[in-house]
């Protein structure tokens, strides 16, 4: 365990807690952070991996959606209206989807914002295994490699969801990409792994259960599906990784083998996936809203507990992405009436948060800027969720652009406002320092109303019968395809204002922002900004809930 | 039900602006009910969610930074009624939606029965006298999709397969049949292509026209290219239509003629026969539609379980005949020669 560890022992004693040492100057050098065991460095190091991803992945965005600009037409023989051919648009569509959601949704939160502020929240010192922290970042970084080597072999076209049998064909590509699947995917079991066993063993004197953070909560219940889901995937890629290599038929008719069966394993993950990307938003949302409401978050209980009822159904849902697959009917509604349990729980969440806010003393600073988008959004998203999960309206929606605007609504509308929203929250924290209010401010402008310029007609898109995954459309898509790319444009204005802001926080010189700049109530705001390598002076003693605020 | 009914009423006038296409079949408008239902359950919670947030955050937004704010940690009665509404409303989505799905996968009898074959990346129809429906091209050169006809007012069920790209090519793993879904906007409805195995679909239009099939399920670069049309006619036209054309691939033999000659050419006769007598298989006499024991269990005779014992013959065996006698037809026979020995087999009564 972390606090036995004679390194961490040897600098407690080795270096004196002066003003000014913190973990970022505990060590200097490129080295000391590839090897670093301090889970805040290596926290820091998902940031900024993951957010080079999140570039890449926003670059293969605004291209295909600068694609979907115009239908393309036959002028005098010539196509116009094309800027990317369709199997150039096939590949960027497929890492669009891989990168986002293997790299940068699914790491976002838990390895991120997780790592640094799980310990502190708690009163640990560090994770539980802090060299498995440090492996599974080398694991993403392994995933990611092989991801882009697949694009030196042609490039994988099969979307990120890899449906066999168009998966299977010898393709290299193929092959490589969701072997990065596979290593990316121990990132995430081992650091789901860490957080269960931290969250059990390590917590501080008086930390009870009941007394731990609604994002420790949060981040809890992600981690239980990390690890039991993450390893149906692994297997199911291995499985396609052998047929295209060995040529054996477990999922391609032609081999003998069932393309349908291939969808429920697929989907015995990817529906759990849903909230391994969302349940660390609600925990990052809960923290946002108590600490800019100045007020005890309502009822504590039924948020944390529904995480885990959320996570607990979650594997039971999985059929709801093939109503018309060719699964029988009875399949089809046995699963329609589990999704709609799923419902409540995410409902009740909402609702919670929203009373919280009655009898507050509410600061609208960009976090919590962020946490009213994600509210506005997350709202849309989850109820056409329920238009989804409704057997009858889904055999129309299926595969349309309907469905793409609902999860863009839920992942990103959800998870990435999440994510915008603590970086501006834990900032002082993680660096010492303000980021420019004005300017987060204005990328919170341009994120939240792009974000409904983009996606709102997608759904529009949908309903009249369009379907996804598609490089070219009927020319009466053409008006909200325009305004959706437009709306893309905004976005991506944005994310570079927030780069900006962020860069120009931590080169900028300023007065200490002092521990508690938010006037919050847990526990990482005790100790000092930046925290120092051990995280406390002295190990806190916790005598109250997370949010005393009287 | 007479709940549901009285709400197919109460909603059903209500479809205009709600940005679905035409509805153009029975289900459609059902399905459109239960859509405007959730539409409008769906605004007014947002609606109060939302508004109840900004009206918070308006009114009670920070005044000093000492401010004192009320220690609120639950409420029993509030936490029941938001967790029971939403419950309530859920559950109500999930019965009626389930209705009318029931409606969309219970085939009617009597249908009018179209084959439809998907591949890389085009659509065929073939129809029961030996018609065939692929796409062509106009004066200027551009495509023009295969245009299905049906009748209005007439049940119409597909029976949907996937093929081989080239159907000569076994070594092409790029050639293999891959998924594609058969979806057509104004009718609500869409079914996946499986290869491997028949799916079906059936619609009943409504109003003439003609309307826009996609394929649903993402199969490649040429995906959105893969566009086909239904054009619903009076029956009188359909008629005339039918018959109107010299047929396409068949030489102007039916499906059921075509099977006839595949099963003296292709060696059927030598095992199974017509009348009923037993030979080293079973006789196809009355067999279709009817469960037949084998050592899998019992199975019914359908379009599916034909095509696995063609291409499978091992894979379920009826009872009282030995299996490892017939070989595999894997390979040897294309989508619409599987389907004309179907159709034959149906008319051996």
């Amino acid at each position: 365990m972390a606090k036995n560890t004679p390194d961490t022992h040897a600098h407690d004693h080795g270096h004196g807690h002066g003003a000014g040492h913190n973990y970022l100057n505990h060590e200097k050098g490129l080295w000391s952070w590839l090897t670093s065991l301090d889970h805040k460095r290596i926290g820091i190091m998902y940031f900024i991996t993951v957010m080079l991803f999140f570039l890449v992945g926003g670059l293969a965005a605004l291209t295909i959606r600068t694609e979907l600009f115009s239908a393309n037409r036959l002028v005098d023989g010539q196509t116009t209206g094309a800027v990317v051919t369709a199997s150039q648009y096939t590949r960027l569509m497929t890492y669009h989807g891989a990168i986002m959601v293997f790299l940068v949704i699914i790491p976002g939160i838990p390895a991120f914002l997780g790592n640094f502020f799980l310990p502190l929240q708690i009163g640990a010192k560090d994770v539980a295994f802090p060299r498995l922290n440090l492996l599974s970042w080398y694991c993403l970084l392994g995933g990611a490699g092989l991801a882009v080597a697949s694009m030196f072999y042609g490039g994988a076209d099969t979307g990120w969801t890899f449906y066999t049998p168009y998966s299977i064909s010898l393709s290299k590509a193929v092959v490589l990409l969701v072997s990065g699947a596979f290593v990316g995917g121990f990132s995430s079991i081992l650091t789901g792994l860490n957080f269960v066993a931290t969250v059990h063993k390590l917590r501080a004197p008086g930390m009870t259960m009941n007394r731990i953070p609604l994002f420790v909560w949060a981040l809890y219940s992600t981690a239980i599906l990390q690890v039991l889901a993450t390893p149906v995937l692994a297997i199911t890629l291995l499985l396609i990784a052998m047929e295209n290599v060995f040529q054996i038929g477990f999922f391609d008719p032609a081999l003998g083998g069932d393309p349908v069966l291939f969808q429920h394993f697929f989907w015995f993950y990817s529906h759990p996936a849903v909230y391994i990307m969302i349940l660390p938003a609600f925990g990052v949302i809960s923290e946002l809203i108590a600490a800019f409401s100045r007020k005890t978050i309502f009822g504590y209980t039924a948020i944390a507990y529904s995480s885990i009822a959320i996570a607990a159904v979650s594997f039971f849902v999985w059929g709801h992405h093939m109503f018309v697959s060719g699964q029988s009917e009875i399949a089809g509604v046995v699963f329609s009436a589990i999704t709609m349990l799923v419902g409540v729980p995410t409902a009740i969440k909402v609702f919670n948060w929203v009373a919280t806010l009655h009898k507050a003393s509410i600061n609208l600073a960009s976090p919590m800027l962020y946490a009213m988008g994600f509210m506005f959004l997350f709202t849309i998203g989850g109820v056409t969720g329920i238009f989804l999960a409704t057997t009858a309206l889904d055999t129309h929606f299926h595969d349309t652009y309907f469905v793409v605007a609902h999860f863009h609504y839920v992942m990103v509308g959800g998870t990435l406002m999440a994510i915008m929203g603590g970086i501006y929250y834990w900032f002082p924290k993680m660096f010492g320092k303000m980021v420019n209010e004005v300017m987060a401010q204005a990328s919170f402008f341009f994120i939240f109303v792009g974000f409904n310029v983009t996606f709102f007609p997608q759904f529009v898109l949908g309903a009249k019968g369009m379907p996804r995954r598609y490089y070219d459309y009927l020319p009466v898509f053409e008006p909200l395809n325009r305004m959706s790319t437009i709306g893309s444009y905004m976005i991506g204005t944005g994310f570079v204002i927030a780069l900006i802001a962020v860069i120009h926080a931590l080169l900028s010189k300023q007065e200490p922002v002092g521990d508690n700049p938010w006037g919050a109530k847990t526990l990482e705001w005790t100790t000092t900004s930046p925290p120092p390598h051990d995280n406390f002076e002295k190990t806190p003693i916790v005598t109250a809930g997370p949010y005393e605020y009287r | 039900m007479w709940l549901f009914q009285l709400l197919n009423s109460a909603f059903a006038h209500a479809n205009s602006d709600t940005f679905m296409p035409p509805a153009a079949t029975e289900i459609a408008s059902h399905v459109d009910q239960i859509y405007v239902f959730l539409l409008w359950s769906s605004l007014i919670s947002f609606v109060l969610l939302i508004g109840g947030m900004i009206w918070f955050v308006i009114k009670y937004k920070r005044r000093t930074a000492s401010d004192k704010t009320a220690y609120i940690t639950h409420n029993h009665t509030l936490e029941f009624l938001w967790s029971f509404i939403p419950f309530c409303i859920f559950i109500f989505s999930f019965a009626w939606g389930w209705i009318v799905f029931h409606q969309m996968r219970s085939m009617p009898e009597n249908a009018l029965e179209i084959h439809v074959v998907a591949k890389k990346w085009d659509w065929r129809f073939i129809y029961k006298n030996g018609r065939e429906i692929v796409a062509g091209v106009d004066d200027q050169g551009n495509k023009t999709p295969a245009t299905m006809v049906v009748p209005m007012g007439r049940p119409v069920k597909l029976i949907m397969a996937s093929e081989k790209v080239n159907p000569a090519s076994n070594e092409d793993p790029k050639d293999r049949p891959v998924l594609h879904s058969f979806f057509v906007p104004a009718f609500r409805t869409k079914q996946d292509i499986v290869p491997g195995r028949y799916t079906t679909l059936w619609f009943q239009a409504t109003e003439l026209g003609t309307f826009n099939v996609f394929c649903a399920e993402y199969c490649g670069d040429g995906h959105y290219a893969m566009r086909a049309a239904i054009k619903v006619v009076k029956p009188e036209e359909y008629e005339e239509w039918l018959s109107g054309e010299a047929a396409g691939a068949g030489g102007g033999l039916s499906l059921a003629e075509q099977g006839k000659q595949l099963y003296l050419s292709r060696a059927c006769v030598g095992c199974h026969s017509l009348n009923g007598s037993a030979g080293a298989g079973p006789t196809w006499k009355g067999i279709f539609g009817h469960d037949v024991a084998t050592n899998k269990g019992t199975v019914k005779v359908d379009e599916n379980y034909i095509r696995e014992s063609i291409l499978e013959p091992n894979a379920q065996v009826v009872s009282g005949f030995q299996g490892g006698v017939m070989p595999s037809y894997s390979g040897q026979l294309k989508e619409e020669e599987i389907n004309a020995l179907i159709e034959f087999i149906k008319t051996v009564k």
